[in-house]
C-alpha cells in the first residue's frame, strides 16, 4: 500500500551572513520499506538515526530531497497540493509521542476529534456530534466526556483521545511516533492492546517510530532497524527479535532484554556498545556502525555494505556474507 | 548472602511526607519502611505519582516547603536520625554523605559553568579542598566514571558533552565526595538504549570500587533487573512490595507487581495480548478505605475495601502487603 523507495532527507548546514552551505546533514539517507494494508512497520533506532524524520517525509511534513513514496500506486511527491488533499492527506494520519503538546489545551475534546472532520468534510454539525461520540467510544472513553478540556484527563486517557483524532478520517495508514513511550507502565498496556483491537476492526497499517524493541515486536508485524540515517537490518519482526544477524541489532536487543530468566546469563553474554551514535554531519566512511562494531573489519572502513537477503531478512552488513 | 553480613547505611522507619494544597492534603508518601545495605541497590519501582521522587527528596529533606512536610518517622542513617538535625548539619549531609542523581542531565546541570566548576563545588564545600587539591579531586571524579581525557573535558560547557556525557558528569558530582548513599532518580530514562545499557554497566562499577550503597528510583522492570539488588514496588504512597530481584520476577506475591511485570511487553517471547491493569491510581488526596489497590485488583475481597494489609513476610527478605498472603 505505501512503498517508500531511497528515501532521503538532507539538510543544509549554513554559515554566516550569505548562509554558506558547508555541509549536509543526511538525515535520511536511502531508505526503502514498504506496509501492506493491516500490517505494522516499526521503524527503530536511538536518537538520531532519522526514524522521525523519515515519518516526517510520509506525512509530508518535510520535502524529500530524493526518492519516491508510492501510496496505492502514485507517488504522492508529485501530486498537485489538490489532489493530495482529497486523495493522500485524510487517508494518513498522524499520533504523536507527547498526549501534552498534541494537543490545544482551549479546545473542548469535541472540538479536537472534530477538527479534522469540519476541514476535510461538509459534513452538518449532527454528523459530526455523532461521529465524535461513536470514536469516543470506540477508543474507550464515555461519550459525555466530550465537553471536557485536554487538561482534564490523564495521559492515557489523553492519548486516547489522540488516537481517536487520528481515526476521525477513517485512515489506511497511521503514523505513530512513540505512542507509548510518555506513558506509565500499567497504562502502556492499555494503549498498546487498543491500538491492536482497532488494527484488527479497521484494517489499519501502521508505522511506528519506537525506541524500545519489546513494545515494537508485540506491535509490529515487521521492523526496521535504522543506525544513523540508513537502515541496517529490515524484515520480519519475529524473525529479526530472534535470529538478528547485524550486530548493531544484537546490541540493540541485548540492551533492552529484560527479565529474571536473562539474568543469570547476564555476565558475559550481554553486549555492551562503547561510544557513541557519531555525528550525522561527519559521519565514519564505510559502514557507519563500524567505529563501535565489535567485530569491524579493515572492509569496513572503507566500504559501505549493501543491504542484501539472508534467509527473510534484509542486512547491510560485510560480516554476514 | 554476602549481603546480609553488610552493614546497614540507610534505615527508614514509617516515613510519612504530604503536601497541603488548597484542594487538600496529598498524601504522597504514607508510611513506608525500607534498609539499604552497604554496596546494595535498592530499586523503587512504581509509576509516575507513587510517590518514588518524593520519598528521595524526603530523605535529603528537600521538599519544597512549605507545602511538603515530613509528618511522621524516622529517617536513621548509619544510626543518626536526619529527621532531628538542624538546617545548617543537614547542609553537611547533602552532597557528601547521601547524594542524588536527576534524570534529566540538561535540566540538572547549570549551562553558565563548565563541567570542571561544577564538581568542584561540592568538592570544596564539603571537602574544604582548594587549588590543585580540588583539581585532583575533580579529575578523579571523571576517571570514576570513564570520562575521556578528563584534564581537558573539565574546561567543557554541558552543552559540548552529549547527553550520556553529560549524564556522567552528573555522576561525577555526585560522586566526587564519596557518599555513602547515592538516590538515583530515573537517570537512564532520558538516554538511549546502548548507552543506558553503558551507563548501567559503569554505575555497577562504580558501586564496586566505592561500596556505595544506592536507591535507583525507576519505573521500568529492565533496568531493575540489570541493577539492583532488592526490589520495593510502591503504589499510591506506599510499598506493597520488598523482595530481591530474582524472586520478585519468579514469584511476585501482590497482584500489583505480578500486573506491572506481565503488562510490559516482552523480547524474548511473542505475547499476543498484554495484560492491562482496569482504571488509574488513585488520588492521592481522596485515597479508599483499606488496599489502595483494591479498586483495580482482580483479587479483592470483603476485607480488602474495609482495612488496610499488613506486613507478611513469605520469604527471605521478602515482605508483602496484601490481604492475599495471610
Amino acid at each position: 500500500m505505501l512503498e517508500v523507495q531511497d528515501l532521503k532527507k538532507h539538510y543544509p548546514v549554513t554559515r554566516g551572513l550569505l548562509q554558506k552551505t558547508i555541509g549536509t546533514v543526511k538525515a535520511v539517507d536511502g531508505v526503502s520499506f514498504q506496509i501492506e494494508r493491516g500490517r505494522t512497520l516499526s521503524l527503530v533506532g536511538e536518537s538520531g538515526a532519522g526514524k522521525t524524520t523519515a515519518a516526517k517525509a510520509i506525512l509530508l511534513l518535510e520535502q524529500p530531497t530524493a526518492g519516491s513514496i508510492l501510496f496505492e500506486g502514485k507517488d504522492i511527491c508529485r501530486l498537485p497540493p489538490a489532489r493530495l488533499k482529497t486523495e493522500y492527506r485524510p487517508k494518513v494520519q498522524a499520533v504523536q509521542q507527547n498526549p501534552w503538546s498534541s494537543m490545544n489545551p482551549r479546545m473542548r475534546v469535541r472540538d479536537i476529534i472534530a477538527e479534522p472532520l469540519e476541514v476535510n468534510t461538509r459534513w452538518k454539525k449532527k454528523q459530526i456530534d455523532s461521529r465524535v461520540e461513536e470514536l469516543l467510544q470506540q477508543v474507550g472513553l464515555m461519550p459525555e466526556w466530550a465537553e471536557r478540556y485536554p487538561h482534564e484527563f490523564s495521559g492515557g486517557q489523553r492519548q486516547r483521545i489522540a488516537v481517536a483524532r487520528a481515526l476521525a478520517l477513517n485512515p489506511a495508514l497511521i503514523v505513530l511516533d512513540e505512542p507509548v513511550s510518555a506513558l506509565d507502565v500499567s497504562i502502556r498496556a492499555q494503549i498498546m492492546n487498543l491500538l491492536k483491537d482497532l488494527q484488527d476492526l479497521y484494517n489499519l497499517s501502521y508505522l511506528v517510530i519506537a525506541h524500545d524493541l519489546a513494545t515494537v515486536r508485540f506491535l509490529s508485524h515487521s521492523v526496521a532497524i535504522m543506525y544513523l540515517g540508513r537502515i541496517v537490518e529490515y524484515g520480519e519482526g519475529e524473525e529479526l527479535c530472534t535470529n538478528p544477524l547485524h550486530p548493531y541489532t544484537r546490541a540493540l536487543i541485548s540492551a533492552s532484554a529484560m527479565t529474571a530468566q536473562n539474568m543469570e546469563e547476564d555476565n558475559g553474554a550481554r553486549i555492551i556498545l562503547g561510544g557513541e551514535m557519531p555525528s550525522p554531519v561527519n559521519p565514519p566512511c564505510g559502514c557507519h556502525f563500524h567505529p563501535r562494531c565489535p567485530a569491524a573489519t579493515d572492509r569496513c572502513a572503507v566500504e559501505a555494505p549493501a543491504p542484501k537477503l539472508y534467509g527473510t531478512h534484509y542486512v547491510a552488513c560485510h560480516l554476514c556474507e | 548472602m554476602m549481603q546480609n553480613r553488610a552493614k546497614t547505611v540507610l534505615e527508614v522507619e514509617g516515613l510519612r511526607t504530604s503536601f497541603f494544597t488548597r484542594k487538600g492534603e496529598v498524601k504522597a508518601v504514607d508510611g513506608i519502611s525500607f534498609y539499604v545495605r552497604e554496596g546494595e541497590t535498592l530499586g523503587l519501582v512504581g509509576e509516575s505519582g507513587c510517590g518514588k521522587t518524593v520519598t528521595g527528596l524526603s530523605l535529603l529533606r528537600l521538599l519544597p516547603e512549605p507545602a511538603g512536610r515530613i509528618l511522621d518517622g524516622k529517617i536513621l542513617l548509619d544510626g543518626i536520625d536526619l529527621l532531628a538535625l538542624s538546617k545548617k548539619e543537614m547542609r553537611a549531609v547533602r552532597g557528601k554523605v547521601i547524594s542524588m542523581i536527576l534524570q534529566d542531565p540538561m535540566t540538572s546541570l547549570n549551562p553558565v559553568y563548565t563541567v570542571g566548576e561544577q564538581i568542584a563545588e561540592p568538592v570544596r564545600q564539603q571537602q574544604g579542598l582548594r587549588g590543585e587539591k580540588a583539581r585532583e579531586a575533580v579529575i578523579a571524579a571523571l576517571r570514576l566514571l570513564h570520562i575521556p581525557s578528563p584534564e581537558v573535558r573539565l574546561r567543557d560547557y554541558p552543552f559540548q558533552l552529549s547527553g550520556g556525557m553529560r549524564q556522567r558528569v552528573v555522576g561525577a558530582i555526585a560522586m566526587s565526595c564519596n557518599p555513602r548513599l547515592l538516590i538515583a532518580d530515573e537517570p537512564t530514562t532520558a538516554l538511549d538504549a546502548t548507552i543506558q545499557a553503558q551507563y548501567l554497566a559503569l554505575f555497577k562499577e562504580v558501586q564496586r570500587k566505592t561500596n556505595v550503597a544506592i536507591i535507583f528510583i525507576t519505573h521500568d522492570f529492565g533496568v531493575v533487573a540489570r541493577m539492583c539488588h532488592r526490589v520495593a514496588v510502591m503504589y499510591a504512597g506506599k510499598i506493597v512490595e520488598t523482595a530481591p530481584t530474582e524472586v520478585i520476577f519468579r514469584q511476585p506475591w501482590h497482584p500489583y507487581t505480578a500486573a506491572l511485570i506481565n503488562s510490559v511487553p516482552r523480547l524474548d517471547r511473542k505475547v499476543e495480548r498484554l495484560y492491562s491493569i482496569k482504571g488509574q491510581p488513585p488520588s492521592l488526596i481522596n485515597l479508599p478505605p483499606g488496599c489502595r489497590f483494591c479498586p483495580r485488583c482482580p483479587k479483592e475481597r470483603e476485607i480488602c475495601r474495609e482495612r488496610e494489609p499488613e506486613a507478611r513476610q513469605v520469604g527471605s527478605e521478602h515482605f508483602v502487603f496484601c490481604w492475599q498472603v495471610s
